[in-house]
């Protein structure tokens, strides 16, 4: 039997949520002989496949990058997990949504700048006016919340969905924490 | 006609980035650029929050050294409150960033570039990761996991939570170590000590097969920073600031880490949301300098543990060109984590370990509070400002992978002109340059605190700036 395909997306996010999935610790080795990770920041394969089975995506749309990108993974993957509280709410990156983006930048590249203050913008994705969490960019089948997600969690998700069954994820999340 | 090669994303590294690589009309290398591509904004968001939500808040700055922003963070906190943590606050606040610093050098050695040595930079990309390992490699893969949980675990035996603890607050920590806890890591020290000595007798003696990578990855004089204790050795937590030259000697006097602004500037280019700090007496970007592992050992005297004594030596016994290459990172990295470990056991066996006062208690008593320490990538620093009732009015942040931003860019240059010879350029070749920044471990997620993501897209831009063509590496 092939094995399923699988991907891991990194959008706005801390990269917390890959660090959990790297918690599954020896679990790892088991998973890697029914999953095959065929697009991930842990592999060199460059492009989004033309077809994936289940998409973890980990952080919130913020950039015009992320939203090509969320695109891209929507059309191509047939199953799509938000995985983590920025993913699911917009969490953290969400918070500079009161404020707008323009303080932001003038924080960080003039008030903190020692030299050639101005705000980068060549070859640079330019900021979405407001984070979204992922739902609100494409649809979402299945929401894991948790900051991050345990990695109990992430795996028995990942078990699950191996198994064709939904994840209840009732009494095993975490929000916010 | 000049072009521009574009690595998009650059992979295996902590974060988003991508690498332009800019050929001249005769089609050789004129310079490579870094460009990091995320921007988070920590340094405004935080604003009108009550300070001591700093350390959880800033925490979310990175998943893969969160304790490492508990800690800059909670140390800038201490300042606020003019309070100092008791001992036994301070002890258990360095065990937990020293087990950081095992499982983040375990991630980057072994996680993301390990591939590169046990399978080759030229071997099938669709392969080329910790997964094959499994497989080709099961023992150090085993080793390098074990490592990292080796590090979690410690983390969350005091943290109650591997990834985004809340236990570093401000004056100290919010709960002390129990016996039960002690004795469990006591127990995990011995097989983690051989797991790291098993992985330095066969990464060592491989060196000679790098002889290449170890000429053209960032191979030039830098100047290098960190914290030192006051004998001049290894520190993670607390100490003085030192700027250190070529040879590792100081650069004047050690400064006291809350005055760092007189030393460290931060320029923008317009091309990346990661700034460009540099080292001001020698202005912009003379004033190059680079963190972390390899700058930490190759400032100091002596680790003060023992093993990881003998094994300093013997990288100081190592030509000075080796010293000085950013491939040694690598090397650097398997010495701090032995030392982070045998480090963590005599702290474990500090007599007042066990002791149950570990938080100061106070109020705001000064509204600016500056805290640095060492990350596993290199020094980071805090610096806030609150109202006269604790909320926060103004934040910077300098971040370990800022302060390596253009020694990075000026290696990838340096691996680009040599690899690089005409506009037909291999996979292999592009790895080769990506490989460069994983030598850094650059933590993109951090740095881009204001700013990360990394890709293999191929550019071809005319000497105005026009995009001419582009084609997907795949
Ligand atoms: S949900 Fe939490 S752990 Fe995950 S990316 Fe966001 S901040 Fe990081």
């Amino acid at each position: 039997m092939s094995k399923i395909t699988v991907a891991t997306i990194w959008l706005d996010g801390c990269s917390g949520c890959h660090m959990s999935f790297l918690d599954m610790d020896e679990r790892l080795m088991q998973l890697a002989e029914k999953i095959e990770l065929v697009y991930s920041p842990l592999v060199d394969i460059k492009e989004f496949p033309e077809s994936v089975d289940i998409a973890l995506v980990e952080g919130s749309v913020s950039n015009t990058d992320d939203l090509e990108k969320i695109r891209k993974v929507r059309t191509h993957a047939r199953y799509l997990v938000s995985l983590g509280d920025c993913a699911v709410t917009g969490n953290v990156p969400g918070m500079r949504n009161p404020q707008g983006t323009a303080p932001m930048l003038h924080r960080a590249y003039h008030e903190n700048a020692t030299l050639q203050q101005g705000i980068p913008s060549r070859q640079v994705p330019a900021l979405l006016p407001v984070v979204l969490p992922v739902h609100q960019a494409v649809p979402v089948d299945l929401v894991v919340p948790g900051c991050p997600p345990s990695a109990d969690t992430i795996y028995y998700t990942l078990c699950e969905l191996l198994e064709g069954r939904i994840p209840d994820l009732a009494q095993r999340t975490r929000f916010g924490a | 006609m000049t072009s521009i090669v574009t690595i998009d994303p650059v992979t295996r590294i902590e974060g988003h980035a991508r690498i332009t690589i800019h050929l001249n009309e005769q089609g050789t290398v004129e310079e490579a650029r870094l460009h990091i591509t995320q921007f988070r904004g920590f340094e405004k968001i935080c604003e009108g929050r009550p300070f001591y939500e700093m350390p959880s808040l800033m925490a979310r700055i990175c998943g893969i050294c969160p304790v490492s922003h508990l800690i800059a963070s909670s140390k800038a906190c201490d300042a606020l409150l003019a309070a100092k943590p008791p001992r036994t606050g301070e002890l258990l606040r360095r065990i937990m960033n020293l087990a950081q610093i095992i499982q983040s050098h375990a991630l980057s050695f072994f996680h993301l570039s390990a591939p590169d040595f046990l399978l080759g930079m030229d071997s099938d990309p669709a392969q080329r990761s910790i997964f094959t390992l499994f497989s080709t490699h099961p023992q150090i893969a085993r080793d390098g996991i074990a490592l990292r949980r080796f590090g979690q675990h410690i983390i969350e035996l005091l943290g109650k939570k591997r990834i985004h603890p809340s236990w570093v607050v401000p004056g100290g920590v919010s709960a002390p170590l129990t016996a039960e806890h002690r004795e469990e890591m006591l127990a995990a020290i011995p097989d983690a000590r051989q797991a790291v000595l098993r992985t330095l007798l066969w990464f060592e003696p491989s060196l000679s097969q790098y002889e290449q990578e170890i000429a053209v990855f960032a191979n030039f004089p830098t100047l290098y920073m960190g914290l030192v204790t006051a004998e001049g050795g290894l520190e993670h937590y607390d100490g003085m600031l030192r700027f250190a030259g070529d040879d590792g000697a100081p650069i004047g006097a050690d400064i006291a880490p809350q005055q760092f602004e007189t030393c460290i500037g931060e320029a923008v280019e317009e091309w990346s949301y990661l700034k460009f700090p540099y080292y001001k007496p020698q202005g912009y970007p003379q004033g190059i300098y680079r963190v972390g592992p390899l700058a930490r050992l190759n400032m100091v005297g002596k680790c003060g543990t023992p093993l990881a004594d003998e094994w300093l030596q013997k990288f100081k016994a190592q030509h000075a060109a080796v010293r000085r290459s950013s491939f040694s990172y690598h090397y650097a990295r398997l010495i701090e984590v032995l030392y982070a470990i045998e480090r963590i056991e005599q702290i474990l066996n500090e007599e007042c370990i066990l002791d149950t006062r570990v938080r100061a208690h106070a109020d705001l008593n000064q509204q600016e509070g500056i805290g640095v320490s060492e990350a596993p990538r290199g020094t980071l620093m805090h610096h806030y400002r609150t109202d006269e009732n604790g909320l926060i009015t103004w934040a910077n942040l300098i971040i370990a992978t800022g302060h390596n931003n253009l020694a990075m860019n000026r290696g990838i240059t340096q691996a680009a002109k040599h690899y690089i010879t005409s506009a037909d350029i291999p996979e292999s070749v592009l790895n080769r340059i990506e490989a460069v920044i994983r030598a850094y471990d650059p933590c993109l997620s951090c740095s881009t605190h204001d700013d990360g993501r990394m890709a293999l897209k191929v550019q071809l831009y005319d000497p105005k700036g026009t995009l001419l063509q582009e084609k997907h590496r795949q």
